[in-house]
């Protein structure tokens, strides 16, 4: 549905988005992340027709942006950052409009309106007016006008933001339903989201894509992926090491934490090693042992490890 | 296209119930009035002349709406930036123009609301006199061409920057600039600064709306006149569109 090629951005000097290609098809979530300043909302506006790129080529549903913006833009549901709505209107009169300009008139706009409060949980607030919105209103009533029309590709610029648990909770399992049958593409801070909603994820540093996966795909490129972690009570810690590294798949054992009589371990497996192999051997050492052990598990590696190792720290240094 | 059309309208509708869900709109119509009527009636004598036309009405109109008219204008785009709701208008299915006129549009018929509420100084010439109500006609016809050119000036300031106060007074100055460019004082005065020859004086008057205004206010309704009124609106618009097309570019 969504088709990005070679997507480049200058401000002047400065290059935003630089050479950005991927592909988003129907029922897939992407999961957009990258530091701040990396080009995620550039990217988004390019693809939804508010930024002309400076060169690359976007076309979604098979509409070419530049060349049919209309065609393209029906097809599109999009959330842009911080969520703007006009404050002077109430939530329903807001959606009515956004839901005219999608070209939806009588019966079918009033079914769509119903609709989408009904999906974005804005029953309480129909009547207020968008200014006395708490902060997760507002959102949701942005959010609802982006999917007011049932659009086939929704771009959603950090649709979680400003959210309590409850409202992201609900918020990624929307977004996770509707990815079923739609083109998604959110951008987020917050990693665990990522897992949580999407099918596959792009890390975006500095203009560039640094990462393109699953997010199981990204999970093992972290350090500690398939490791494997125990607590053993009451032994001392060099017997421990000493008998883990006799492991033929470990290439070595690191104590984490020594507390009171507890050790912590991780052994770090051979190359990249799946399917708890690792954890059966080590588990067979601690049962031949004897040892008093409190856990035991594999490790599925860190999003944010992935993130920090992929994503240059300089960003900041620019930023300031 | 038909779609073309109800898009506007959409746009227009909204825009004009914004005015009216605020208290910028009874404001402004009150003030208009209280200036309007206090200037033909206090300033302009409308009583003591003696006569049955509308002169001293409209002679204070582009003095009015060269502050006023920036007042309604400075929020349009402005206010779209301000709230970020400018990037939800133009990822929408419409054009930019679309949205450019809709806007434009809606603060124009507002205008035109507020100038049919001093209805009740027609009927008050109709009373005491017999005015010639063509030229009263012509005299309105021109004062809403001009509030459509200082209103389509705001409207690019507007498209300027984020802040509402900065494009009202860049719009006030410019609109200043419009009026003062035909109005004799000023014509006088260039005309006695030997640097601009004549020629260059009469090309600067022929900006004015000042000039234009007055062969509406005597009842004369002159092609070229419409055409000015409707290029100065056609230009200022298209300068918008140009605006936020840098915005975006940029």
């Amino acid at each position: 549905m969504i088709n990005v090629q070679n997507l480049t951005k200058n401000f002047g000097p400065k290059c935003a988005v630089n050479g950005v290609s991927f592909e988003v098809k129907k029922g897939e979530v992407l999961g957009f992340l990258g530091p701040n300043g990396a080009g995620k909302s550039t990217t988004m506006r390019m693809i939804t027709g508010y930024f002309p790129p400076t060169s690359g080529r976007i076309t979604v549903g098979g509409h070419d942006i530049g060349d049919e913006p209309i065609q393209a833009k029906r097809l599109i549901g999009y959330l842009p950052e911080n969520a703007p709505a006009y404050t002077d209107m109430t939530v329903r009169g807001f959606l009515q409009f956004a839901a005219e300009l999608r070209g939806l008139r009588g019966e079918a706009k009033t079914r769509a309106v119903s609709r989408a409060i009904e999906m974005c949980f804005l029953e309480n607030v129909v009547h207020q007016s968008v200014d006395t919105l708490s902060k997760g209103y507002r959102h949701r009533t942005s959010l609802a006008q982006s999917i007011i029309h049932d659009p086939e590709v929704l771009i959603l610029d950090e649709p979680t933001d400003g959210l309590d648990p409850n409202q992201k909770h609900e918020v990624r399992g929307l977004i996770k339903r509707m990815g079923e049958t739609k083109a998604i593409i959110f951008s987020t801070h917050i990693l665990e989201e990522v897992e949580a909603a999407c099918t596959r994820a792009i890390i975006i540093d500095r203009g560039k894509v640094v990462a393109n996966g699953t997010p199981a795909e990204l999970l093992q490129r972290s350090d500690n992926a398939g490791a494997v972690s125990l607590r053993v009570q009451g032994v001392a810690k060099n017997a421990i090491t000493d008998k883990l590294s006799t492991i033929g798949i470990s290439s070595k054992t690191i104590v984490v934490k020594e507390k009171d009589s507890n050790v912590w371990v991780r052994v770090m497996p051979k190359g990249r090693l799946r399917n708890g192999e690792l954890a059966a051997e080590v588990a067979a050492v601690v049962l031949a042992e004897k040892w008093h052990i409190d856990e035991l598990h594999t490790e599925h590696g860190r999003l944010d490890e992935v993130f920090r190792s992929i994503t240059s720290s300089d960003t900041m240094k620019e930023a300031a | 296209m038909n779609s073309a059309l109800s898009n506007i309208w959409c746009i227009t509708k909204r825009e004009l119930s914004g005015y009216f869900s605020s208290p910028v709109a009874y404001v402004f119509i009150v003030i208009f009035l209280l200036f309007a009527n206090f200037f033909s009636f206090m300033l302009g004598g409308l009583f003591e002349r003696g006569q049955a036309n509308l002169e001293s009405f409209f002679t204070w109109h582009p003095w009015l709406f060269m502050v006023l008219v920036p007042a309604v204008g400075m929020r349009l785009w402005a206010e779209e930036r301000r709230l970020g709701t400018l990037e939800l208008l133009l990822t929408m299915p419409i054009t930019p123009w679309q949205a450019i006129v809709g806007k434009f549009l809606a603060s124009w018929i507002f205008l035109g609301l507020a100038l049919l509420l001093t209805f009740p100084i027609v009927f008050t010439v109709n009373f005491l006199g017999s005015p010639d109500n063509g030229v009263i006609i012509a005299g309105y016809i021109g004062s809403f061409l001009m509030a459509g050119a200082f209103l389509a000036v705001s409207c690019a300031t507007s498209a300027l920057t984020r802040s509402q106060v900065v494009s009202f007074i860049i719009s006030v100055v410019i609109c200043f600039g419009l009026v003062l460019a035909g109005f004799e004082p000023a014509v006088e005065f260039m005309r006695s600064v030997a640097l601009l020859g004549d020629n260059m004086v009469d090309v600067i008057t022929s900006f004015s709306v000042m000039t234009r205004f007055m062969n509406f206010q005597k009842g004369v309704l002159v092609f070229g006149d419409l055409v000015f009124f409707f290029s100065v609106i056609g230009f200022a618009l298209f300068t918008t569109a140009v605006i936020l097309r840098g915005l975006r570019s940029n």
